[in-house]
């Protein structure tokens, strides 16, 4: 079987930066990420179905394609066209209720990592990796630093001590 | 039988549209879904005492002969899955009518709930008696797209939040999947499962390995296998009570069934069969970890749905008769025991206001009805004989005990120590909520008092009363997972006999071809 090699590596292409763009906070990326991966799916589908060149249906004695893969396509590119309008309302409704659209973190997760022992999440990103720049509210605004909330509260746990320290030693002096 | 086949899936589709244009009149639709559901459920039983006595059916759908056209089969084995979920289906719209009326839909668009609610049966009732793997990708994209509406229903920042990560994951291993069927037609040029296991078997052991692979992946995703289990616990306990009650019990299944079908009957060599039991205690230890640390009842039982999926896939690995055939009791008795749990849940979230374990107390003796009806699942599912959830932990364990090899032994260890942490974990919810004095929850605030406070008594009075047909819908599911005990003789039989006809494809191929192929 000839595959031809520009379908390949178009594929190739097209999950690699859909693959990237899928790991992104931005939910408007993740769109994008995942219509890119659609389409590599599609024409995997079609790479491997045998020769091109030929109609599915044609006569009775000429050559034909294999109809099949291409009802498989078909199916496939319903069901991403579909999926994606659900997910651009998706958007819309989070950008409209969060004013960001990205994704946060699970908060109750965070609460649990809290009471055990420290752990790293992920940092938040810089404040203009959103589809909306600046005038998104932050980045990730749920999310929490747990290491700097942590050494807050350890500051300030130090420094009530030291008061404690000093009222004990002005009383000790009166 | 054969058209009955076809309107299992065709019911709840045509039902879905039924409703779709009642949308001003809520009762109708009620009524269309309801009926529809119980339509299935008779079907469903009819066709199970059909195939118990007759042997499995193949309809070949718009008479196109098999390898060319979509097939539908229904062996013992789909038609257990289908009588379980349209029973489990149809308790949980009850419920949600009860959730529903009192409520005065605030959070729930009703227009769109009953319809979706019937797309979600569709996919389900499809995957079930689907033939080929194109119709089975169709069917999981049914049921997840009904899933996506379901989880962000009322689109509050909750559900919106965890819905995304729901449906991207999910959208992840669809890709797989279909990738997967692309590579596997390319190999072998047909998605026929019968005339696949024939087929993948001629191809080098390599390609077979990346295939089963790919599969597996796929579907261990959806049935929220441990290091793909990652999504279910941040998405499921978002969802409204019902929604998430139906999701645990049904939705994880779906993946299961799918990974029988690819062990048993695509790839039956059970080269990966190792990889399986490992992964099965994995999924076992570590989701009841994360059980025994949650503080939310919701959270808790996502958890431990996670890890009772290992004892489904211990079943699986074992790749004995036996094993499937505890592995199909199994099925049966988590499907029901894990959605009465989150019914009863949802019972608990309405009396108390919260599903906060630390949050919650001297629930008791407000609501005795309700710890008795979240008190007989937790047993149930933390394997106290009699109940079902014992029974099938010991099929299970036999089983294994048969296959003798020292991974079994160790599974065998794991399931043991899994369910008492199962009940450990369990138990202690129940004890802090119902068991422990109001007095004794430190930040405890009566939540009919503090409701009281900001808003007017008369709304208090609706929302804080239990409906009837709520805990009515509660009961019917704790009285079917006793039922499961009660007739474990012929449900086991019934079981035993599923799982001889899904080892090894020989069963299936017949079916579908009884002429032989090629």
């Amino acid at each position: 079987m000839n595959a031809s090699l520009t379908l390949v590596i178009i594929m190739v292409v097209l999950y690699s930066v859909g693959v990237y763009l899928l790991l992104e906070r931005s939910m408007t990326r993740v769109l994008l990420g995942f219509l890119l991966v659609g389409n590599a799916t599609n024409l995997l589908i079609l790479i491997v179905s045998g020769p091109s060149g030929a109609a599915a249906f044609y006569g009775e004695d000429a050559a034909t394609a294999d109809p099949l893969p291409q009802a498989f396509i078909l199916t496939a590119i319903v069901i991403t066209f579909g999926v994606s309008a659900f997910l651009l309302a998706l958007i819309y409704r989070s950008w409209r209720l969060a004013n960001a659209d990205v994704v946060y973190d699970d908060t109750e997760d965070l609460a649990m990592g809290r009471r055990r022992t420290s752990v790293t999440t992920d940092r938040p990103v810089d404040g203009d990796d959103t589809e909306f720049g600046t005038r998104a509210a932050a980045a990730i605004s749920t999310a929490v630093d747990l290491e700097k909330q942590e050494e807050r509260e350890e500051q300030e746990s130090l420094a009530a001590e030291r008061r404690q320290q000093e009222l004990d030693k002005k009383e000790g002096d009166a | 039988m054969s058209a009955l086949t076809t309107l299992v899936v065709l019911l709840p589709l045509l039902g879905a549209a039924a409703a779709l244009t009642q949308a001003k009149r809520p009762r109708v639709q009620t009524l269309i879904t309801v009926g529809v559901l119980t339509a299935v459920l008779a079907i469903g039983a009819a066709l199970l005492v059909a195939v118990d006595t007759n042997g499995a059916i193949a309809v070949e759908v718009g008479g196109w002969p098999a390898p060319y056209g979509i097939v539908l089969v229904v062996d013992r084995l789909s038609a257990l899955m289908i009588v379980v979920s349209a029973a489990v289906l149809l308790a949980v719209l009850v419920f949600s009518v009860g959730q529903g009326l009192a409520d005065g839909d605030r959070e729930t668009p009703v227009s769109i709930y009953y319809p979706t609610y019937l797309i979600l049966a569709t996919g389900v009732f499809n995957a079930f008696v689907a033939g080929d793997l194109f119709n089975l990708y169709v069917s999981f994209e049914i049921l997840l797209v009904a899933s996506y509406v379901l989880i962000t229903l009322g689109g509050t920042e909750p559900r919106i939040r965890a819905g995304t990560v729901y449906i991207v994951v999910s959208l992840v291993s669809s890709a797989i999947f279909l990738a997967a069927i692309a590579m596997i037609y390319g190999a072998t040029g047909t998605v026929n499962i019968a005339q696949l296991t024939v087929r993948l078997a001629e191809l080098p052991a390599d390609v077979q390995l990346t295939l089963h692979v790919m599969l597996l992946i796929g579907f261990g995703i959806k049935a929220a296998v441990f290091p793909l289990s990652f999504w279910l616990p941040d998405s499921y306990p978002m969802a409204p009570a019902p929604v998430t009650a139906v999701f645990a019990g049904l939705l994880t299944k779906v993946g299961v069934y799918a990974i029988i079908r690819t062990e048993m009957i695509i790839f039956p060599d059970g080269e990966l069969n190792t990889v399986l039991l490992i992964v099965a205690a994995l999924t076992m230890v570590v989701g009841i970890l994360g059980a025994v640390a949650q503080s939310d009842i919701k959270r808790l039982l996502s958890f431990t749905l996670i890890s009772h999926i290992g004892y489904m896939l211990f079943g699986i690995g074992i790749d004995t008769a036996a094993g499937l055939a505890a592995a199909t009791y199994y099925i049966v008795h988590h499907i029901t025991v894990q959605t009465t749990l989150f019914l009863a849940t949802g019972l608990v979230e309405r009396q108390g206001g919260t599903t906060g374990i630390n949050k919650l107390g001297g629930m008791l003796k407000a609501s005795p009805l309700i710890a008795v009806l979240f008190f007989i699942p937790l047993l149930n599912l933390g394997g106290i004989p009699p109940f079902s959830g014992f029974l099938g932990k010991l099929a299970l364990f036999e089983a294994g005990a048969n296959n003798g090899s020292t991974l079994a032994w160790v599974l065998i260890g794991c399931g043991a120590a899994v369910s008492l942490l199962t009940l450990y974990a369990l138990a202690r919810a129940w004890s802090m909520i119902f068991w422990r004095d109001a007095e004794e929850v430190a930040d405890y605030e009566n939540p009919l008092a503090m409701s009281s406070e900001n808003s007017s008594s008369a709304t208090v009075e609706s929302v804080r009363t239990t409906p009837r047909i709520m805990v009515g819908a509660t009961v019917a599911m704790v009285a079917v997972s006793v039922a499961l005990t009660v007739f474990a003789t012929p449900l086991f039989d019934l079981s035993a006999n599923a799982g001889e006809n899904i080892d090894g494809p020989a069963y299936y191929v017949n079916t579908v071809f009884p002429g032989g192929l090629e």
